[in-house]
């Protein structure tokens, strides 16, 4: 099993290193030059100059990358061009605000869609399978802006329940915490939950026409034995994977949540940097995004073989 | 020990099915109709057919494991054991199904889970009908692997199914069917999916374990051999119904049914000349293609107009019956010539 994973651990490697310099050189490609929005509206060609000279953008571009992905390993990734803070301090300061949003968003999405698939599986072409089919449907058409809003229009505003906006860090007050991000992550969450929904039912369909099944309905369990542990421990292998990638995405999905709740956080960053040619930063973000990526992949890998034993056994 | 266990009546039969038919929802023709046999304790009843003939669903339906929703039950005259057996019954059912009455399956390769160690499966059933502690229902799945000829089951406990071979999936299906000491075991066509050599070393664990606790056994199977080799009562099953049953000394040697008649000369023989073999022209009829009457008219060479209602049934002695307009095989053969 370890070699498993250390092997998986090394053949990410190259990929790392691929995407390392696809963040780079698309920097480069970009328009506009970060040196001119810099330099402000004087445009003083001795500023120019120096400005070019300390962030090193007169070396050959395979230079400037060396430099770059040198630092990186060594956990630097340079500083925000706009505000002068190192990007790994920026991004270490939001990320943890978008992954408590997307673990809340995945703590709902799978404690709404998981039961709802097997029940819908397990009671199929009845009432409850199509109407979990229809809320799953409009849980995936549903924009999410138009959720958050309406959310925050009913719920903040005219029941006053939750907060309509910001950000409590959870070490400060955890209870205060949770409960300004869970309609954030409600909003986040529904198109997940609908997703997770849909693949557990057919996971379940497939898995209790099986063999298996029938057989541990003619040992006498209960029902609620043979779905709950034989067929669904069967289901659970894509849906964990599943999960585990669509967890990724998630953080990359809160962009538009968080902008629509102002929450400070990768998202936010995200946009900010984009916004102003804040090209350590974008890169930063993007190396550490598909590092992310990367890592979910590879518990994904992980987890599908723990859930698989067959696979097990083998590596 | 186990709640759920019926005391065999030695007088009755262990299972006496006196009339089962039942269809699948939304269709006006029954897919089983009027089914009428039964197993002694130590007995071993073969059901024969083809294909599609409906041999598995009759026992599925015994054991309650077709899902209510896609089957209507007609006529249910069975009993288990000397008592009335209601097949709407689910929960009653459930508590038969492993305790007194188990079954075991075609496809030993998809029948175990493949996520679960098949100790902790075998533990399971016992576990399912007692109150026996995981420990004690550890033991008693080691000294049933042992019984069903597994070498090192305290080891083969452990291993997950895609760690054992075909027949040895078997032997686990059948130390799990037999755990809690069934009065009936049910095995729907138990080597059609293994090599020949295991298939009679399978046959031969299911006869000795049946000489040793004189379960009744109904064995659901295509195979004349099969049926030669353990049977001591056959009933040919042809599209949903009993064509012909009784000891099978006098179905092998005194067939009366047209089908059986063709079963029989279908199979190849060694001895004699090499000739085509004989088959039975045509296939079984769907519920939406079968015939008014005998549901073999279709498909008979003594067919006549008279098929097209239903047959009688004729008995011949000894618990041997037939249903057909013509029987007894005399009386065909004078009709045809």
């Amino acid at each position: 099993m370890l070699s498993f994973i250390l092997r998986r651990i090394l053949i990410a490697i190259p990929t790392i290193l691929l995407i390392s310099v696809f963040v780079f050189s698309l920097q480069k490609l970009l328009p506009g030059d970060p040196v001119l929005a810099m330099a402000g509206e004087e445009r003083d060609p001795e500023v120019i100059a120096f400005l070019r000279e300390k962030y090193r953008l007169n070396d050959p571009i395979p230079v400037q990358y060396a430099h770059w992905v040198g630092n990186a390993v060594r956990g630097d990734l340079g500083m925000s061009l706009r505000t002068n803070q190192p990007v790994l301090e920026l991004i270490g300061e939001k990320l943890p605000v978008t992954i408590q949003l997307a673990t809340m968003a995945m703590i709902f999405a799978m404690g709404i869609g998981i039961p709802a698939g097997i029940l819908s599986a397990v009671r199929k072409g009845t009432v409850t399978d199509y109407v979990a089919n229809v809320v799953a449907l409009s849980g995936l058409s549903i924009p999410n802006f138009w959720l958050g809003i309406m959310l925050i229009l009913l719920v903040s505003v005219k029941w006053q329940l939750l907060p309509a906006s910001g950000y409590v860090p959870f070490a400060d007050d955890p209870w205060r915490s949770v409960q300004v991000m869970l309609m954030p992550a409600f909003v986040l969450g529904t198109a997940l939950a609908a997703t997770l929904m849909r693949h557990t039912r057919s996971a379940m369909l497939t898995v209790l026409t099986s063999d298996y099944v029938r057989t541990a309905r003619a040992k006498g369990l209960s029902e609620r034995r043979v779905i709950l542990k034989h067929a669904f421990r069967n289901a659970l292998t894509p849906i964990v994977t599943l999960s585990a990638l669509l967890f990724g995405e998630l953080i990359a999905g809160a962009v538009l949540t968080e902008q629509i709740f102002t929450i400070p956080g990768f998202g936010k960053l995200v946009v900010d940097a984009v916004f102003n040619r804040d090209y350590a930063v974008v890169q930063g973000i993007v190396l550490v995004t598909a590092v992310g990526f990367i890592v979910m992949n590879l518990l994904a890998d992980v987890a599908y073989v723990l859930l698989n034993p067959r696979l097990r056994s083998q590596t | 020990m186990v709640e759920t266990l019926v005391e065999p009546d030695a007088a009755a039969p262990v299972l006496d099915v006196r009339d089962l038919s039942l269809r699948f929802r939304g269709f006006d023709r029954d897919l089983l109709s009027g089914l009428r046999y039964s197993v002694r304790s130590g007995e071993t009843l073969c059901i024969v057919g083809e294909s599609g003939c409906g041999k598995s669903v009759a026992s599925l339906a015994l054991m309650g494991l077709l899902p209510p929703t896609a089957v209507e039950i007609g006529a249910a005259d069975v009993r288990f054991c000397g008592e009335p057996l209601d097949l709407g019954d689910q929960a009653r059912l459930r508590s038969l199904r492993g305790a007194s009455m188990a079954m075991i399956f075609q496809e030993p390769m998809t029948s175990l889970n493949p996520a679960f160690r098949i100790g902790d499966q075998i533990a399971e059933a016992v576990m399912a009908h007692s109150g026996a502690t995981p420990a004690e229902a550890r033991e008693r799945a080691v000294a049933m692997l042992r019984k069903v000829g597994i070498p090192a089951p305290e080891e083969r406990l452990n291993e997950y199914p895609h760690q054992l071979s075909g027949g040895m999936r078997q032997r686990v299906m059948i130390a799990m069917a037999l755990v809690n000491d069934p009065a009936l075991l049910i095995a729907d066509e138990p080597t059609t999916a293994l090599d020949v050599t295991i298939q009679a070393q399978i046959l031969d664990l299911i006869r000795d374990l049946q000489a040793e606790t004189g379960m009744a056994t109904i064995m659901i199977t295509h195979d004349l051999g099969v049926v030669a080799e353990i049977a001591t009562d056959v009933a040919v099953m042809y599209a949903g119904t009993i064509v012909e049953a009784g000891p099978v000394e006098r179905i092998f040697n005194d067939p009366q049914h047209p089908y059986t008649i063709g079963l029989m000369s279908s199979v190849p023989r060694l001895s004699g000349p090499r000739q085509r073999l004989t088959t039975v022209p045509g296939t079984v009829p769907t519920p939406q293609t079968m015939p008014d009457g005998c549901r073999f008219s279709t498909r008979c060479p003594f067919a006549r107009p008279v098929c097209a209602t239903d047959p009688p049934e004729r008995e011949f002695g000894a618990g041997h019956r037939a249903l057909c307009h013509f029987a007894p095989l005399e009386t065909m053969l004078e009709r045809s010539a």
